[in-house]
């Protein structure tokens, strides 16, 4: 994971304007605008509907107080369908997301604190916002199947790994950790829209936030990684500390299958998980102890690759040259990941302090050589 | 938006700025051009050598020899080497005019493609930090390096020029292969450092998959002049160098020891030249320490007016037998090689501090000529083996590249004459 991850949805869903700040004229007075008028207070929030058509949403947020607030649009179990943060006394915000029908609430957050000043709201009808092709609607099906198994297939292995560790057993433990890591790093993308799942099992030292102890704050794989990879021992806090992994995952299989998934969103999440290869593993900071690296690597090139073939129907009708450029190069990029594991179904790579300047160079072109075609894919989908 | 754009237009002196240029947009774009008189000329052709008349100007593109080497030389470079990594010969063709139409667009100050105006959903075609400024006299000039000749690579081996011969291992260099080679060079020149930048990272944006940059070096105070009428900048070492460099304007200096001509032997070649990129490291700290006497004994120039041992003036005649025998000018000088001359456009670097603290500083030496075994070769073999300067300066990086002729015209591309 990166240190810094501030999106929860896919951005292309969520559309914020400021207005008012900037002095433009404020033509819009509701009257048949359409447009929900929030008007926030240090201690109210009155929304001025609370039914509205499902679709294209527009709020418009006033804040009349004397604190900096903030407002979100939250599903019933709190996950944000969007949010804006941010908005100063006297000043105003719009808000647009795509809605889909069904429950909601409102909440203002004067001083950015707490759980807000809560209305529940409903958006009614059939709209949901640009009608998707059924290709398109059969992909994000199938691209949630994927990523629900994944985390049903990630949690007996994630166990196999916290049992090795409960048990002190130091070989096991290090010969199961990447492996619990597969199905997690081939979703990371829906997986890190859980926002607070992600800082609680994939988050590096370096990631935590300023006051944190990681002493006390630092939980999941990377800080188990160090203590079987570098200190070379299992102790009292790290048994703990598999347990409450566990327990995370376990969160994590059982809302996964909640995320919101859009075609683009699948697009930008495969050139994200290249992103990832790019960033953190081809330098090898993601796995510093344990040097697994290529692990990582693979799972993320694969399901991008997912991702991607589920989209290729579609991408192929509007940019066939891409799609084209598409195949090559995932296909290059895995020939050339082979080159660093002796059993092609097996997912033991070499360790990657292993691995030359000259080969992570290479690395690095495979993986600008993919990404790049691959920030196309979105725009291929959406035109 | 218009109110700003014919502000910014009309300070521009007759040239737009690439946010004005951009403001007139879509089919605007045709009225905003004849506007102004630099674009224009940057688009259409012709082959004018003279040098832009001013900093912000634009440097046309089309010409009988690529600019970039005789031009004048502006205050900025990015130069970057490139590994070919395609092995298909229509794939690297196909780069070569995507290459060469980006560059048509760039130095003419335009961005390449849509910066902020495309779908919302995907990235930008131009990366935009060029966005509002001026073409910056942005010049781009292409190399094919020996790598790219190669048996069984791109059906190139027949076509590969004599005088494109692999470097020998000179006395004292200690030469970096990360920081060494290239199947392909561009350099970009421009006076202002973020116009060069940003053409370099389109043009190894366009190629990601089919290119990798390899290597690249920022420079900057320009260490040699084509235009002798201007001061000779001083070098990292507070010296004046380059004082007799190849005028631009000198044609028949030109064609004698920079172009290739029509007969030397590869004919795709001719109005090209060759290219040697040597990465210098100066050894900053001794040189800091190093007397006064010793430095002017050791360049075989004064420094504070740059005068030859002997003389008053920089561009007096310089007396060879006057200076060391070992020191750099007289080393260097044409009757000290048999008359070999090479243009020199050469520019200062520093890229911060190495792991010691010392300055990791030098000069990124560019070295244009008609034939490097006639030109770089034997004044470097003078050089390595006798020049004072060895003691504070080692060659860290080498390169050689065989440089096509110029792009004739908007049908035209790099490296047409060699793939066609």
């Amino acid at each position: 994971m990166r240190p810094a991850r501030l999106t929860v949805l896919s951005a292309a869903a969520v559309v914020v304007a400021l207005t008012a700040v900037t002095g433009c004229a404020d033509k819009s007075d509701d009257s048949g605008s359409g447009a929900i008028k929030v008007n926030a207070t240090d201690s109210a929030c009155e929304v001025s509907k609370t039914e509205f058509p499902a679709g294209k949403v527009s709020i418009e947020v006033e804040n009349k107080g004397s604190k900096v607030t903030e407002l979100y649009v939250l599903f019933p179990d709190d996950r944000i369908v969007a949010e804006r943060e941010n908005i100063g006394p006297g000043t105003k915000a719009t808000i647009t997301a795509e809605i889909k029908a069904g429950d909601y609430e409102f909440a203002c957050k004067p001083g950015m604190k707490g759980d807000g000043i809560r209305t529940k709201v409903k958006a009614t009808g059939q709209g949901g916002g640009d009608k998707r092709s059924p290709e398109l609607d059969a992909a994000v099906a199938s691209y949630r199947k994927y990523v629900q198994e994944q985390a049903d297939e990630t949690l007996p292995k994630a166990k196999v790994f916290a049992d090795a560790v409960k048990a002190g057993d130091l070989d096991a433990a290090k010969k199961a950790y990447a492996l619990s890591r597969l199905g997690w790093e081939r979703t990371e993308p829906v997986a890190e829209s859980f926002g607070d799942i992600d800082p609680k099992v994939d988050v590096r030292e370096d990631g935590l936030e300023a006051g944190q102890d990681p002493a006390k704050d630092w939980t999941g794989w990377h800080r188990l990684e160090k203590s079987l990879f570098q200190d070379g021992k299992i102790g009292d806090e790290d048994k703990k500390l598999a347990d409450t992994l566990i327990t995370d995952l376990t969160e994590w299989q059982k809302k996964v299958g909640q995320a919101e998934i859009t075609p683009t969103s699948m697009a930008n999440g495969a050139k994200e998980l290249l992103d990832e290869v790019a960033t953190g593993k081809v330098t090898g900071e993601e796995e510093r102890y344990s040097h697994t690296d290529l692990v990582d690597f693979k799972a993320n090139l694969e399901g991008a690759q997912k991702a991607y073939e589920l989209l290729k129907p579609t991408a192929q009708k509007n940019d066939a040259e891409l799609v084209k450029q598409l195949d090559t190069q995932f296909a290059s990029l895995s020939t050339l990941l082979d080159k660093y594991r002796a059993d092609k179904n097996g997912y033991e790579f070499t360790s990657y302090d292993k691995v030359g300047d000259a080969e992570r160079k290479e690395l690095s072109d495979g993986v600008n050589s993919l990404a790049e075609p691959l920030s196309k894919l979105a725009a291929a989908v959406a035109k | 938006m218009t109110d700003q754009v014919s502000q910014e237009s009309s300070t521009g002196a007759g040239t737009p700025s690439r946010r004005s240029v951009l403001g007139w947009g879509g089919a605007g774009l045709a009225i905003g051009a004849a506007a102004a008189g630099g674009t224009v000329a940057a688009l259409g052709g012709g082959s004018d050598m003279a040098p832009a008349a001013s900093a912000g100007a634009a440097v046309p593109f089309h010409g009988e020899h690529q600019s970039g080497i005789a031009s004048a030389v502006q205050d900025r470079l990015h130069f970057a080497a490139f590994d070919v990594k395609t092995k298909s010969r229509d794939e690297l063709v196909q780069l070569l005019k995507e290459w060469t139409a980006a560059a048509r667009l760039m130095t003419a100050g335009l961005p390449v493609g849509d910066a902020y105006e495309g779908l919302p959903e995907a990235p930008p075609t131009d990366t935009g930090e060029a966005l509002g400024l001026k073409p910056s006299r942005l010049t781009l000039t292409i190399g094919f390096g020996p790598g790219l000749f190669a048996k069984d690579r791109f059906g190139l081996e027949g076509k590969r020029p004599e005088a494109l011969v692999d470097l020998e291992a000179f006395p004292g260099d200690n030469l970096d292969q990360a920081r060494s080679g290239g199947d392909l060079c561009v350099q970009a020149c421009a006076d202002d450092p973020q116009v060069a930048v940003h053409a370099i990272r389109q043009l190894a944006r366009i190629g990601f998959g089919k290119v990798a940059v390899r290597w690249s070096q920022l420079g900057f105070g320009k260490t040699s002049s084509t235009t002798p009428d201007a001061q000779t900048p001083r070098n990292m070492m507070g010296f004046k160098d380059g004082t007799r460099n190849v005028s631009g304007t000198d044609t028949a200096a030109l064609d004698k020891h920079v172009w290739v001509g029509a007969n030397d032997g590869s004919a795709w070649l001719t109005g090209g030249s060759y290219l040697v990129a040597r990465r210098i490291r100066m050894h900053i700290e001794t040189w800091d320490r190093t007397s006064l006497q010793e430095q002017e004994d050791v360049f075989g120039r004064d420094k504070g007016e740059g005068a030859p041992v002997g003389k008053s003036k920089e561009r007096d005649e310089p007396f060879l037998k006057a200076m060391k025998p070992e020191a750099h000018v007289r080393l260097a000088h044409p009757d000290s090689n048999d008359g070999a001359t090479i243009l020199r456009r050469g520019y200062s670097f520093t890229d911060g501090t190495d792991g010691l603290g010392r300055l990791d500083a030098g000069l990124f030496f560019l070295a244009y000529q008609r034939d490097v075994r006639k030109g770089f070769i034997p004044i470097q073999r003078q050089l390595a083996k006798n020049d004072a300067l060895n003691e504070y300066i080692q060659h860290v990086g080498s390169a050689v590249f065989a440089v096509p002729p110029g792009v004739r015209d908007k049908d035209d591309w790099w490296g047409r004459t060699l793939f066609a």
